[in-house]
């Protein structure tokens, strides 16, 4: 039985009517048979594909549905169940809602409290359980550096024994840093690593390695180089994108005050 | 709460049952405390326990002490606690620190009280006091490969010295 190509059908005057949804689904078809092709093809792709790379595909599907494991070390985990589990703040508006019980399923741990010495060998040996591709986050003052606990007991920093990608810090850190912490975690994921909060709040060049020499005394040729260098690129960056452009969020949201 | 001349009635009566075995008491914020020669803690609290008219039956709390530098330095307190009279006494055993590597030793009492089990292997864990007859004298809360008796005051504190940017550059090899 010979298929009959689209051509002699209407064009896509309507927009919205059954018979516009009716013919985008017999196109879709056509193309899939392969029977499109020459300006019909492109015009078809045009309208209806998104052409990405499958890393990049792969990492907006995978960030989008992190699965965190059911873990909780110390008074930090109060703070991260109240994230993550109760509907004011609603961990699910980032696909990460779904705790495992098993490491085996869990895509990233929270380290949520202190690490104590004889806790640290199991949390490697969850962490190790963990399948490829996997995260930590460190949450706290307390798994990111001993906190307060400078003392014989407590592992001064969770990244001694184990891969941390991010620290969260706060004692504990509120719930909206927790969700800030695993927004860039996600961006990570999706390969796109901002310049976080330095460029929001145009704060550039305040950078500690660049007052290195300032807290000894005067400030080195290399540290004020550096620092002008950084105003300038500042400068150049507010220059090229404008008041509304997607580099310079300190402006917006100016008119909705 | 035996008060104090009570106190003294009980330390009288625990010297004339066993002598020289309680070298000092102390009276002190309504709370009892009997001084006792280590040497003669399970007569003490054998003593206590049984004898018609004291009956303190109940062991509520195990905690050793370290008073460096106060000699003899360790304290062991056994809290004893009276149940129909809701009374308490508190027996201290001092123990001098033997010195070098050697560890204080005491006589267990987990025969007299069972629930001295895990809370002499505590006091055993964090400050090095070993009991004699103890069924199962090991670490109970710090790794069994812990070295150290870090409840001592002279164990270091531990931990990591603490960064800020006012002292950053006394820190070797931090901000390079």
């Amino acid at each position: 039985m010979r298929r009959e190509k689209l051509r002699g059908l209407a064009p896509l005057t309507e927009p919205g009517s059954p018979e516009h949804l009716r013919i985008r689904q017999l196109r879709a078809r056509d193309l899939l048979r392969g029977d499109l092709d020459d300006s019909e093809l492109v015009e078809h792709a045009e309208r209806s594909v998104l052409t990405t790379t499958f890393d990049k595909l792969l990492g907006w599907a995978a960030s989008n549905s992190m699965f965190p494991l059911t873990f909780g070390l110390a008074c930090c985990a109060i703070e991260m169940i109240a994230a993550v589990g109760s509907p004011r703040n609603d961990q699910a508006r980032f696909g990460a809602e779904a705790l495992r019980a098993s490491p085996r399923q869990a895509d990233f741990i929270i380290l949520s409290g202190r690490v104590s010495i004889k806790m640290a060998p199991v949390v490697r040996r969850l962490y190790d359980q963990m399948l490829e591709p996997r995260w930590a986050i460190s949450m706290g003052a307390c798994s990111s550096s001993g906190g307060m606990f400078s003392n014989y007991a407590v592992v001064q920093g969770a990244d001694k024994f184990m891969p941390i990608d991010i620290h969260i810090p706060g004692c504990p850190p509120r719930p909206e840093a927790l969700f800030y912490g695993f927004n860039k975690l996600q961006r990570a994921i999706q390969g796109s690593p901002d310049q976080g909060w330095r460029r929001r709040y145009n704060a550039i060049g305040t950078e500690e390695w660049a007052r290195d020499d300032v807290i000894a005394g005067q400030p080195s040729e290399a540290s004020e180089a550096a620092y002008a260098r950084a105003r300038q690129a500042v400068a150049t960056s507010a220059e090229s994108t404008g008041p509304e452009g997607p580099g310079g969020p300190t402006q917006r949201g100016a008119g909705t005050h | 709460m035996p008060d104090a001349p009570g106190l003294e009635l009980i330390a009288g009566e625990l010297r004339d049952a066993h002598p020289n075995s309680v070298p000092g008491t102390y009276h002190e914020h309504g709370q009892a405390c009997l001084i006792v020669d280590p040497e003669q803690i399970l007569a003490v609290l054998t003593w206590l326990r049984d004898t018609p008219g004291q009956e303190y039956r109940f062991l509520s709390s195990v905690h050793g002490v370290d008073y460096l530098p106060a000699t003899p330095r360790f304290g062991v307190h056994y809290e004893l606690l009276n149940r129909d009279r809701m009374e308490r006494i508190r027996v201290r055993a001092a123990l001098a620190d033997p010195g070098g590597d050697e560890l204080p030793e005491l006589d267990s009492c987990v025969g007299l009280f069972p629930t001295a089990d895990f809370q002499e292997r505590e006091v055993y864990d964090f400050f090095g006091i070993v009991f004699r007859g103890h069924p199962d004298l090991r670490r109970i809360l710090m790794p069994e490969v812990y070295v150290g008796w870090p409840l001592r005051r002279d164990f270091p504190i531990g931990g990591e010295p603490v960064i800020f940017t006012h002292n950053e550059h006394q820190v070797p090899g931090w901000s390079q």
